[in-house]
């Protein structure tokens, strides 16, 4: 354990949200696009809950714990927030997938675009 | 549809995911979960259904008109919960101190009171009752659409 | 009476939630109810709205506490800090809402007849009161996090509204375009987030202002707010899904969505002045957003030279419009540091900007209408076919004269007022804006005389014979927002001291929203 240098998870983190960037810009399928977005999302969600923790903390459930430091609970409030709006739009984005199929016939962000200039 | 050992553990194992995601929803203010997670566990059950199951099937016992009402019911609850307040502050948790889920929670490391929480108990259950609704209105919309038919209004 | 004022801020935002979600199961009993429901319920939003105003031209800034035993006990005893959610309403914040609670109840009606014929209407309602719901939220919420949460719902409902009409294929394109575009820049603002979350423990907009220091971590996340929120609010070169969102939506929401980019470009107004306030580095910052805002302002309008896709020509008017108010409130925050030059020109010019933001979202909601109103009279959005159409579309002809007068410029209209406040002001600044400034209201004119000459001049065309009038629900909605046009252009100088003036002081007045949090007294 005393190998992992101490901000192993915000490098993660960061390599999660570079990886899902150029998913997002190189890629030309849509579903891959839409996993793209799905992982920028779960890195941002990692480094929020990578932010709040203490070493040696007690888990923030109980009501007062006076021997060790708390690990931050706020932030693991807003990842669950986060996670709740991120289920929303990734549903949005796959109904709107399925229906652009049904119209075009292809899942090529090249040939399934009409509007242009 | 699938084999039929896969239906029959399905319907065999549905009751426990049940109770599983109740449970999850109903002891959101002591252990983690909530109103959210808990409907997720019980979608997931329905995702279950779905993948054993016919869409057909499913959609006779999940009716899209009681899925409305289910939705808005919930959020119609937290709403009125929320106003019930508003003698302090929208929101304000009017029911500590009271019998129902009133009682202040001990310090320490503890296994943890039931009745405590005020008001959030009750709207983990509204909230849990929303998204079992939408969630599952969302993917039974999806599998009957991938199928090819029309999803009618 | 007193209690509806103090608890206004979350009524405001309460009321379409529970209406929204009452819609389903009363929409599903009768369809007049519905109907009178949604529009009742965004009238009286209005109302409040309106009285909300009034108490803050009284009493000073209004904070509202979510939970606590009183609304205004943000620090309750034992802290240091202000705990739970406060709104925190100033009168840039309820500017804002009013240009949002009158667009709204305008689009409302519209929709009454432009979707009377689509299937799913009560989920069409419900969505437009998520969206208001949440617009309300961005504009007067006094948190970060509360921020992204609102600036996430009226995306997803704004997606899901532009994708409605299930049967158009380039509709699908927009809203699919719209939400993952959404989805990356609030992404980017939950990171800032996070980032200021880590150093300073704080959510609060005014507790982070009082003890912000210029980190480098700092720096990263203004960066990142400033560029999340200049995407939703179509600031070129990050523009390029506007157009395509905007074009293809249902007319009355395309005038809903320009608002939410008015919001949008608030909210970043609110992390540079307020939250950074002297600290950022404001020349550098400043004439950053005044070299995009110019650069929006001739990309707008020279792509909308060449359209001819009616919706699609509004929309790319829409980012030239957004580039003026960038233009405005950028020369404010390019002087901040130094009071001398705020005093002379600094505030005239962020005066101007904030009254072109409210200009824009009386007139630009009108050409929108309109271009929704062609659409459903002759079955195309592709203005050269049409023809002729000043013979039987007489109140759509006058309302469109109207509204092209004011967003060229000329006077006595209100576009005028308040690009003539803009380029008195940022001439003082550099000349060079100004000129810019003119050259493009003659372009715009020159497009809009296009317009006219092509979609209402010249004989009857064969095939627009059976053409009537709009339906006069739509009628209504247009004259809703021509009626705000008319007023604000009567009485210029009452609306600039009542509103304006007041609205630019509270942006660059920080002390004073810090101290209407973190001075409360229990």
């Amino acid at each position: 354990m005393e190998h992992i240098p101490f901000n192993f998870p915000f490098l993660a983190a960061a390599l999660l949200v570079g990886i899902s960037l150029y998913i997002i810009i190189f890629k030309k399928n849509l579903i891959k696009l839409i996993m793209g977005v799905a992982m920028l999302a779960s890195g941002v969600n990692l480094f929020l809950v990578a932010l709040g923790y203490r070493a040696g903390g007690a888990s923030p459930i109980y009501t007062n714990v006076l021997e060790r430091p708390m690990v931050l609970p706020v932030p693991q409030a807003l990842t669950l927030t986060s996670i709740v709006i991120n289920v929303a739009v990734l549903a949005l984005m796959l109904t709107i997938v399925i229906r652009i199929y049904r119209h075009t016939g292809s899942l090529d962000s090249e040939k399934s675009r009409k509007m242009k200039g | 549809m699938l084999s039929k050992i896969v239906r029959t553990v399905t319907n065999e194992f549905m009751p426990f995911i049940l109770v599983f995601g109740f449970y999850i929803i109903a002891h959101g203010h002591l252990t983690p979960g909530g109103g959210f997670q808990g409907g997720a566990v019980i979608v997931s059950g329905v995702v279950m259904l779905l993948v054993a199951f016919n869409h057909q099937e499913v959609k006779q016992v999940l009716r899209e008109r009681t899925l409305s009402i289910m939705e808005s019911t919930g959020a119609l609850i937290f709403i009125a919960l929320a106003f019930a307040g508003i003698g302090a502050a929208f929101f304000y948790n009017f029911l500590v101190g009271t019998p129902i889920f009133g009682r202040i929670p001990p310090t320490g490391p503890n296994p943890g009171d039931f009745w405590t929480g005020g008001v959030i108990p009750l709207m983990n259950l509204a909230v849990g009752l929303k998204v079992i609704a939408g969630l599952s209105a969302v993917v039974l919309a999806m599998a009957i659409f991938s199928s090819g038919e029309e999803v009618e209004e | 009476m007193p209690s509806l004022i103090t608890h206004s801020p979350i009524l405001i935002i309460a009321i379409p939630l529970a209406a929204a979600f009452l819609t389903l199961p009363i929409g599903m009993a009768s369809r007049k109810a519905r109907n009178a429901l949604v529009i009742v319920s965004l009238a009286f939003v209005v109302f409040l709205v309106f009285a909300l105003a009034r108490d803050i031209s009284i009493n000073g800034i209004h904070v509202y506490t979510l939970g606590a035993t009183s609304p205004d006990l943000t620090i309750p005893k034992g802290f240091m800090v202000p705990v739970r959610i406060i709104l925190e309403v100033d009168s840039m914040s309820v500017l804002m809402g009013i240009i949002w609670s009158i667009v709204a109840l305008a689009a409302a009606i519209f929709s009454l007849s432009h979707i009377a014929n689509e299937t799913g209407q009560n989920r069409f309602y419900t969505l437009l009161l998520l969206m208001v719901a949440g617009g309300f939220g961005i504009m007067f919420t006094g948190d970060l996090f509360n921020l992204f949460v609102f600036l996430e719902i009226t995306s997803i409902s704004g997606a899901a509204l532009i994708a409605f009409r299930t049967r158009f294929a380039d509709a699908q394109e927009g809203g699919f375009k719209y939400i993952v575009v959404s989805a990356i820049a609030s992404l980017m603002v939950l990171f800032a987030i996070g980032l200021l979350y880590a150093q300073y423990n704080l959510l609060n907009i005014g507790a982070l202002a009082q003890v912000i220091q210029y980190t480098t971590l700092d720096k990263i996340a203004l960066a990142l707010l400033v560029i999340a929120f200049t995407i939703k609010a179509g600031m070129v070169p990050l523009h390029l899904w506007l157009p395509d969102a905007y074009s293809v939506a249902p007319a009355s929401i395309t005038g809903m969505l320009l608002i939410t980019s008015h919001a949008c470009m608030y909210a970043a107004f609110r992390v540079c002045f307020t939250l950074y306030g002297g600290m950022l580095n404001t020349p550098v910052v400043g004439w950053i957003i005044i070299i995009f805002g110019l650069l929006s302002m001739f990309v707008g309008v020279t792509m909308a030279l060449i359209q001819k896709d009616v919706m699609r020509f509004m929309s790319y008017h829409a980012i030239s419009q957004l580039g003026y108010m960038w233009v405005g409130v950028g020369v404010g925050l390019a002087v901040l540091g130094n009071a001398g030059l705020v005093d002379s020109y600094g505030k005239a010019a962020m005066s101007g900007g904030i009254f072109h933001i409210l200009n824009d979202a009386m007139y630009m909601p009108l050409l929108f209408f309109i271009g929704g109103a062609l659409f459903h009279c002759t079955g195309t959005r592709d203005f050269t076919q049409m023809g002729g159409l000043a013979h039987k579309l007489k109140w759509t002809t006058i309302l469109f004269i109207i509204g092209s007068l004011c967003i060229s410029g000329i006077p006595p209209f209100n576009g005028f007022s308040s690009k003539i406040l803009i380029y008195e002001s940022v001439y003082q600044f550099h000349p060079i804006l100004t000129i810019a400034g003119i050259i493009v209201s003659i372009l715009i004119l020159a497009s809009f005389i296009k317009v006219f000459h092509s979609a209402f001049m010249g004989a009857e065309l064969s095939e627009y014979k059976a053409v009537k009038e709009v339906p006069r629900s739509m009628i209504i909605a247009m004259v809703i927002l021509a009626a705000g046009i008319v007023f604000i252009t009567l009485f210029p100088s009452l609306i600039v001291n009542w509103t304006i003036h007041p609205a630019s002081d509270a942006l660059i007045n920080q002390g004073g929203y810090i101290n209407a949090v973190t001075g409360a007294i229990p």
